[in-house]
């Protein structure tokens, strides 16, 4: 069977919420719990005056990889409603390829 | 390309384009609206539309919560004038509200005249596009209000544009005018963007899609530079942040020019062929050399050379000017010095530079044109000409009306020359249709030029926390109307103090209407809006105007026989019923329209101004009294101008950076959203925070001479030293909403500490970006503050008797204009 799995490229993820909320829409899932959570490591300066400030959007236990969306053909909920288009969805090797082109800042998740 | 409308099993799902309510500025993000029984009961991003393709913030996600949300008013309420402040307000049916409001227009018509009754507007949402029509072609009076001090948003920065070059509203290049979007011929992506003032990804932008530049860092590698008192997290991906002293841009800008004229970076054909006094504009900016600017602006010399080498040198490059622009007194020089940087790039209307929009000469051609994606890629003069003859057979129904209305004498000229202020501020009526705000609050307290009996509210609540300085002010005057009514979806503070009758409004998906970025100033699409459910009996803005119109002003409203009706003929050329099908027309437009003559009204080519070019030596300014270059002023408050004062309020305080969540005032009442961002925040710089025993999340009180509020702390290093900022748009709608609380509306409120009547020359701008503040550790959120008179706070240099509202106020130490 093939295995799925999300691709985030992390330097472009703007911390804006959309991929959280859509998936809460498109699970169903209470207020307060989370199918997609967004993480922040808060802003800091390192030692040489460059910043570092990163989001990371990642999927929890609660998702399905949205197994009844992507079997109609849609891309998953969190995919299709990102706003910076920085989320994928594919297989794993397809997810692989875009994280070995992408070389740094980015994560694949199988939840 | 998907149908409009289709039907899958139970459930019907509509494409749409968003506008407002929810809160949000023409966007027009493409929905998916999934409907069943009635009721919407999921909102997705539409993966088709040619700009967003699928992207949704969560204030269209959350769209369902915001339409069924309890406390959303779906009738119409009326409530006895004695009974303003208390929640007293009784449901009556629409015949009731329009009658009660008709007979209150009519009397205080006849019995003070047209004029005393204003018409509220503001922050964009679509009714914004009604509330001069409502005041002119209504009501009858000259008074429409936008009720910000300095009217400190867009208008200054579509102002400056109309002054110095014309060509709509300046917007980068994000492929939004080519039909195959990014991957078009004929564009280019922007090498560098510099985002001054604006946080594109948070705000609201008017018509921008913010997130597009994050898609162009990803796929082109294009570039940034900002200049922001705040380190952003898309600062944090720049290659330059300018993090400057509030309220000390204009100084940055005209070093900027300074190293671009010294160092010879500028284009010299198009500096020669297309603009005007280049010279003069230099010789201003001469003694602002990088150097002095770093000392003002507190940013490194050799960053500033850095970052005006990097945006100059760079082709194409692109610049996005923000808010910050309207916001100061010296914001019309700051506005001027960016254009300059836009031009003499040589990037203006340039694929990939900073576009100019066309304006409504479009609709004709996006509506002959198949749709999305199939438009011709290249067009000519010729063509051009075509299409404009199509689009000036259309009538424009704005002007119609206004005819109609000096024609039955529902306006007069002498009526007309009565609008408030503009006889001060002449540069603010000249291209907008609104009253001078400061002054307007003026005339309201004092009953000079003369009283006003009745106000209308709609997309505006000046009580609250994000349009008015002083909002307290504006509570106490509009007490003392007559007659107030407003038109929303929750109840606000403005009209739990003040409003009469409550007239309920309906979302975006709950009726049919165009969507036009930038309020047709620069479009990149026309959308249609599509009503998919009904809730409750509430109406939508257009059906509302209908209802009023047809009994106070039947000569013209009368030949409208519903809202379609009259949206049709007021989108002239562009054919709603097959907008309505395709639901989005990408509106291809010429790149260089000042080449192909698109930009003058007489198709010659050149820019719409005196001189045909870009005035960077403005006439415009010199005739509204304004220097006809550039200056820098310090802003009117701190280290330098108030240096006594900062003994006591030792903070500089920026606010209103937007959090996407929110528009506005708006937003508070809805869960997802809310648990994102459940409290006020201000940011402190860890330094200061240690200084003051200031920890995250502790309760701060800030001040200035004008007032006061709480929110809590954000300890980060992202604001320097010295320098706060605060979240505007705050109240609680869980608490009271009877005065004194109104919904907790002055507890965390931020513009308690703004005045009014900090005006540069012109009457724009003001302290929103650019005041100081002292900043307490608090126990807790405290009581509810109440807003007594007594807390009206009038800082020394203005407490002059007749000044207490009737200052002028300028820094005493303006330079002299020639
Ligand atoms: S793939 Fe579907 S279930 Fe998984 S996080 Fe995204 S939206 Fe939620
Ligand atoms: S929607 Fe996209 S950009 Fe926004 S938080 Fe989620 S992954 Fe990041
Ligand atoms: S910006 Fe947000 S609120 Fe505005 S139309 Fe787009 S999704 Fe809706």
């Amino acid at each position: 069977m093939t295995q799925y799995a999300l691709y985030l490229n992390y330097e472009f993820c703007t911390g804006c919420h959309s991929c959280e909320v859509a998936c809460r829409n498109e699970k169903k899932i209470p207020l307060g719990d989370f199918g997609m959570k967004l993480l922040e490591d808060r802003p800091r300066q390192h030692a040489d005056g460059s910043w570092h400030w990163d989001y990371i959007a990642y999927p929890t236990e609660l998702c399905d990889l949205c197994a009844d969306r992507v079997a109609e053909g849609k891309m998953p909920s969190c995919v299709q409603m990102c706003q910076a288009k920085c989320l994928h969805f594919g297989t794993i090797e397809e997810c692989a390829a875009m994280l070995a082109e992408k070389g740094e800042k980015a994560a694949i998740f199988l939840p | 390309m998907a149908e409009a409308v289709t039907q899958v099993g139970n459930e019907t799902i509509w494409r749409t384009c968003a506008w407002s309510p929810p809160g949000c500025h023409p966007v027009g993000c493409g929905l998916l609206v999934h409907v069943e029984d009635g009721k919407v009961t999921k909102v997705e991003g539409d993966p088709e539309h040619p700009i967003t393709r699928g992207a949704l913030c969560t204030r269209c996600l959350a769209l369902p919560e915001y339409m069924y949300h309890p406390d959303r008013v779906i009738h119409p309420m009326k409530r006895a004038k004695e009974d303003r402040g208390l929640d007293k307000w009784e449901q009556c049916s629409w015949d009731e509200a329009i009658d009660i409001i008709v007979t209150n227009a009519k009397e205080i018509s006849e019995k003070y005249g047209h004029e005393t009754i204003a018409v509220f507007g503001g922050t964009g949402r679509e009714g914004n596009d009604y509330y001069s029509t409502y005041a002119n072609c209504i009501f009858g009076t000259p008074n429409a209000v936008y009720a910000q001090p300095g009217w400190s948003c867009y208008g200054p920065r579509a102002s400056i544009t109309a002054f110095m070059m014309g060509g709509g509203y300046p917007e980068i290049d994000y492929a939004q005018k080519c039909a195959q979007r990014y991957d078009d011929p004929r564009f280019v992506a922007p090498g560098v963007i510099v985002l001054w003032g604006k946080e594109p990804l948070r705000s609201n932008p008017d018509g921008l899609f913010g997130h597009s530049i994050v898609e162009m860092m990803q796929r082109f590698g294009t570039k940034l530079i900002m200049v922001d008192p705040r380190m952003t997290w898309i600062g944090t991906r720049s290659e330059y942040v300018l993090q400057l002293r509030p309220g000390t841009d204009t100084a940055m800008a005209m070093a900027w020019i300074n190293v671009i004229a010294e160092e010879d970076l500028y284009d010299h054909e198009f500096v020669e062929k297309w603009t005007y006094g280049f010279d003069e504009m230099v010789a201003a900016c001469k003694e602002m050399t990088p150097e002095k600017a770093a000392e003002i602006c507190g940013v490194d010399a050799e960053e500033i050379r850095g970052a005006a080498r990097l945006y100059a040198t760079t082709h194409p490059s692109s610049l996005c000017w923000g808010l910050a622009v309207d916001q100061s007194p010296n914001g019309v020089q700051l506005g001027q010095c960016l254009l300059a940087l836009m031009s003499i790039t040589g990037d203006l209307d340039a694929p990939g530079g900073t576009t100019l929009g066309a304006g409504d000469v479009h609709a004709a051609n996006a509506a002959r044109d198949d749709s999305v994606g199939s438009a011709a890629d290249d067009r000519d003069a010729s063509d051009y000409a075509d299409r404009l003859e199509e689009s000036e057979s259309y009538p424009n129904q704005m002007e119609i009306a206004i005819t109609y209305a000096y024609q039955y004498g529902l306006m007069t000229e002498e009526r007309y020359a009565k609008k408030i202020g503009v006889d001060k501020y002449p540069a603010i009526g000249a291209i907008m249709w609104t009253v001078a705000p400061d002054e307007f609050l003026k005339a309201l307290e004092t009953e000079v030029p003369y009283k006003m009996h009745m106000a209308m509210f709609q997309s505006s609540n000046p009580v609250g926390s994000a349009i008015a300085g002083e909002p307290q002010r504006w509570r106490n005057a509009l007490r003392k109307l007559d007659f107030c009514f407003a038109t929303d979806l929750f109840m606000n503070p403005t009209i739990m103090a003040c409003a009469d009758v409550f007239l309920p409004l309906c979302t975006t998906v709950e009726h049919d209407a165009v969507v036009v970025p930038h309020y047709s100033m620069n479009i990149s699409f026309f959308g249609a809006e599509r009503r998919c459910v009904q809730v409750g009996e509430c109406k939508s803005e257009m059906e509302i105007m209908l209802l009023l119109g047809k009994r106070l002003f039947p000569q013209y409203w009368g030949q409208f026989e519903d809202e379609i009706a009259y949206l049709k003929s007021k989108s002239g050329a562009l054919d709603w019923d097959d907008l309505k099908e395709k639901v989005c027309y990408t509106n291809v437009e010429n790149y260089y329209k000042y080449k192909t003559g698109e930009l003058r009204p007489d198709h010659q080519p050149g820019f719409p101004t005196q001189t045909g070019r870009v005035e960077l030596y403005s006439y415009a300014y010199q005739a509204f009294g304004e220097s006809p270059v550039p200056y820098y002023e310090e802003p009117a408050y701190g280290p330098i101008a108030t240096p006594e004062l900062m003994k006591d309020y030792p903070f500089v305080l920026t606010t209103g950076a937007r959090k996407q969540e929110f528009f506005h005032s708006e937003h508070k009442q809805v869960p997802s959203l809310r648990a994102i961002t459940p409290w006020p925040e201000m940011d402190i710089n860890p330094a200061d925070a240690a200084e003051l025993g200031i920890e995250e999340g502790d309760w701060v009180e800030m001040a200035s001479p004008y007032g006061k509020c709480r929110q809590r702390a954000r300890v980060t290093p992202t604001i320097k030293k010295g320098v706060v900022h605060a979240m505007h748009g705050w109240s609680y709608p869980e608490e009271s909403g009877e005065e004194p609380s109104l919904f907790g509306n002055w507890r965390s409120n931020v513009n308690c500490l703004l005045p009014n009547s900090v005006n540069g020359k012109l009457g724009f701008g003001d302290t929103f970006k650019c005041m100081i503040c002292s900043c307490k550790k608090v126990d807790g959120p405290g009581e509810h503050p109440s807003p007594s008179e007594a807390e009206v706070y009038v800082e020394p240099s203005r407490q002059k008797p007749a000044e207490v509202v009737g200052q002028i106020w300028r820094p005493a130490d303006a330079p002299e204009y020639n």
